[in-house]
């Protein structure tokens, strides 16, 4: 049974329609890149997954879960862990401390009053930002780190809770080029370990091409390609969308529908 | 003078407002002096006109139309006005305005000069109706807030409805049921942000809230140093009494009681980053809470202690389940107005509570009737209050509240509803705050409305934010120099001006609180190694 399964996923904000009948699956330990220009749709149809968006029809399901209407954080308690496009960190903690906090709400203890928390975890924390290798930066403070080594702490924080799905929202946005392709080189190395699928939106071709097993092609909320790198590569309505003279604005391209 | 302090967090303004306030009653009361003011009547206006066969007074009239006109003008400046425009763009975001080449200094400085004459020709307009008083300005600060805050933060029209709705409830109120006057307003304010949160007219606010903190770190186990001077002040408390007076006893008493009152505050807004201006409901709910038990109930002091803070607590979880659903200033006018509606409650039912007069004759058990044993007990309950608040911090609920504060979205991506904390954090805070009303009844042995008033909430932000929110004992300090400084003032005539300028100084100087900015200065100067 695929990991994650989208079916006729559709939602418009106004009169705008940023999804339209959207349908694509997500195998065990694939890594999935979805592509397009701005404004194609990728960050509402990720946000539709995770739960900060609902939907209006169509159906996402988590092996056999419908995850339409959970709040985000019921998500996440079934295994799906999360990156942002703009990295959201506990500014005043240090970099084990976020990875602690992850592992006390896993363990359902976010509410003792007892325990310390910078004790608690840490072992497993520690093991964690080893994966990601900061673990030598555990004890600074995540509001002072540079901001590819903040994406790896993100990293850390989303794999806390062994999740089986990953979403990753632009993981390398923001980064220099060469830290880009380590970031997702790491990413891929430790999910092919740990048999996650991945589904993440990039820009940067280079990142994609390396990295995806699969690629899905969105352009004004739609699906135009979907393949293997080299196929989605070698698709002449792909060479047309991030080539073309700027098709998202020709007015003659509209889909039927909108 | 309130340039200065525009880079400062929000609330220190605010703390700095109030430090102004202070100052300007006594320079009202030394030019005019404290008798109220009647004012002339309109010359011109001063007839009455017969409208649906009531008379109404012609200067009323020229109030209704000026308010129109004035309505109208600020619309246009705001909407149609280069200057308008800047100012709508500057509460968006100030610093994209600066790298435009603005100089939002001297932007909002017109801005406050523009609220101030409008504050002024609203105050000569009241002139002719009403008299002047010195006590115009808090009770005033209060209903404009609460007119602002009810038609939604940045709308002119919602603030003039809200003000129409509000007047004229109140009008009919007074005929129909006299005693709900004192809380209407903050009746009105409660069910409209919890109908919309963000006031009649007002938009929901971005995720900013809470983004002018900065993040500083906590580290348990503090550092050597810290722990000795810690035990060094505690040993002092103990050996006090030893050597002196009764009377500074009894103060220190207050000052030990209002140090876990402002703790507790601290503990919701160091932490959760929340904001209430009504904290002493449950201060108040507490030391009721503990003088009913022993008048009515025949209660053990002890007991009655023990009981009060369960009281503030339900109290806190009531009213905590509506706060936390809002936030920023709306959470604190929310959390005000259940406060005044409390006070309301309590004043009103002199039958239980004994009106303005209070409940008399809290007097401690027989054991503990002397001064010092007394003491020792305040001494062991607060810090063992504040000790247990510390730890609380610490734990992994305490970790996830900050945690909240830090990144709402990240917090509720790893599977921790925030909101949910939030309110238990709501009540802790308020049971810790009925503890310390429980014990400052049995302290003063009498419990008057003053207990939860307004400005016993604002003395307990006052503390929490001159000691430093940032820090653990920030809410300590602050609580000793409140009242030892209250104390020491009381004797001056003009003590206000004196207090108000020493928090406006305070403002400007050390804008991180007296505890938060002498570590600042500290490990600037290489004395203490800044944490981490």
């Amino acid at each position: 049974m695929s990991e994650l399964t989208v079916t006729h996923l559709s939602k418009s904000f106004g009169g705008v329609r940023a999804l339209n009948d959207v349908s694509f699956r997500l195998e065990p330990g694939e890594l999935l890149a979805m592509i397009g220009p701005n404004g194609a749709g990728k960050s509402t149809c990720f946000n539709c997954i995770n739960g900060q968006l609902r939907p209006d029809s169509g159906s996402v399901r988590l092996v056999d879960r419908d995850l339409v209407g959970l709040a985000p954080r019921a998500i996440w308690r079934l295994g799906v862990g999360r990156t942002f496009q703009i990295t959201a960190t506990f500014g005043s903690m240090t970099v084990v401390e976020n990875v602690q906090m992850a592992l006390i709400s896993h363990h359902r203890r976010s509410r003792a009053l007892w325990p310390l928390a910078t004790y608690l975890y840490r072992e497993e924390a520690l093991a964690l930002l080893e994966a990601v290798s900061m673990r030598d930066q555990a004890e600074r403070r995540c509001s002072v780190l540079a901001y590819g080594d903040l994406k790896r702490v993100e990293l850390a924080v989303a794999l806390a809770h062994d999740p089986h799905l990953l979403l990753m929202d632009e993981p390398t946005a923001g980064m220099a080029p060469r830290e880009r392709i380590e970031l997702m080189g790491l990413t891929a190395q430790i999910v092919g370990e740990k048999r996650i699928a991945v589904l993440f939106t990039e820009h940067d071709m280079d990142v994609v091409f390396a990295n995806a097993n699969r690629i899905i092609v969105l352009n004004r909320g739609e699906i135009v390609a979907e393949g293997t790198p080299s196929a989605v590569r070698a698709d002449p309505l792909v060479q047309e969308v991030y080539l073309g003279a700027g098709s998202t604005y020709k007015p003659d391209a509209r889909p039927p529908h909108a | 003078m309130l340039r200065r302090i525009y880079q400062s967090p929000e609330l220190f303004q605010l703390v700095a407002t109030f430090g102004v306030v202070l100052l300007l009653k006594d320079v009202a009361l030394w030019v005019w002096g404290p008798e109220d003011k009647l004012g002339p009547r309109a010359p011109g206006f001063d007839g009455a006109v017969k409208i649906f066969g009531t008379l109404v007074p012609e200067y009323d009239l020229v109030v209704i139309v000026l308010g129109f006109v004035v309505q109208i003008g600020l619309w246009l400046l705001f909407s149609r006005t280069r200057w308008g425009a800047l100012v709508r763009a500057a509460t968006e975001d100030r610093e994209m305005l600066g790298a435009l080449g603005i100089n939002q200094a001297l932007l909002f400085t017109t801005v406050f000069f523009l609220g101030s004459v409008l504050a002024g020709l609203g105050g000569a307009i009241q002139l002719p109706r009403a008299s002047v008083s010195h006590h115009m300005d808090l009770a005033i600060i209060a209903t404009v807030f609460v007119v602002v805050v009810v038609g939604g933060m940045g709308s002119i029209v919602g603030a003039f409805l809200a003000s129409v709705i509000i007047s004229e409830l109140n009008a009919f109120g007074i005929l129909i049921f006299p005693q709900i006057t004192l809380v209407l307003m903050f009746l009105v304010m409660a069910v409209v942000l919890v109908i919309r949160p963000w006031g009649i007219l007002g938009r929901p606010e971005g995720d900013s809230a809470g983004e002018e903190y900065e993040h500083q770190s906590l580290s348990w186990l503090p550092s050597r140093s810290a722990r000795l001077a810690m035990a060094g002040v505690v040993g002092l408390l103990i050996l006090l009494p030893l050597v002196v007076q009764e009377f500074y006893l009894v103060l220190l008493t207050e000052v030990l009681i209002l140090a876990l009152f402002a703790a507790s505050l601290h503990f919701i807004m160091g932490s959760g980053g929340m904001i209430s201006f009504g904290h002493a409901a449950y201060f108040g709910l507490g030391a009721y809470g503990g003088a009913t038990l022993l008048l009515y109930g025949d209660t053990p002091m002890m007991l009655a202690i023990a009981l009060a803070p369960l009281i503030a607590a339900l109290g806190a979880a009531l009213f905590g389940w509506f706060c936390v659903r809002l936030s920023g200033v709306y959470m604190a006018m929310l959390s005000l107005a259940f406060a005044q509606i409390v006070w309301s409650v309590v004043f009103q039912s002199s039958d239980i509570t004994g009106g303005e007069d209070g409940l008399v004759g809290v007097w401690p058990a027989e054991w503990a009737s002397e001064r010092y044993v007394f003491y020792y007990l305040t001494l062991a309950v607060t810090l063992g209050g504040i000790l247990a608040l510390w730890r609380i911090l610490f734990s992994p609920f305490g970790y996830s509240l900050r945690a909240g504060r830090d990144s709402p979205l990240r917090v509720e991506s790893i599977g921790i509803g925030f909101r949910t904390h939030k309110w238990l954090a709501f009540v802790v805070a308020g049971t810790f705050a009925g503890l310390a009303g429980g014990l400052y009844g049995f302290a003063k042995g009498i419990v008057t409305p003053t207990t939860l008033d307004i400005p016993r909430s604002i003395d307990a932000l006052m503390m929490v934010l001159i000691g430093g929110v940032q820090t653990l004992v920030g809410p300590l300090v602050g609580a000793f120099a409140f009242v030892v400084l209250e104390d020491r003032l009381l004797s001056f005539e003009y003590w206000r001006a004196i207090f108000g300028l020493i928090i406006v100084g305070i403002c400007i100087l050390m804008p991180e609180g007296i505890v938060g900015s002498s570590r600042s200065f500290l490990s600037r100067v290489g004395l203490v190694s800044s944490s981490r």
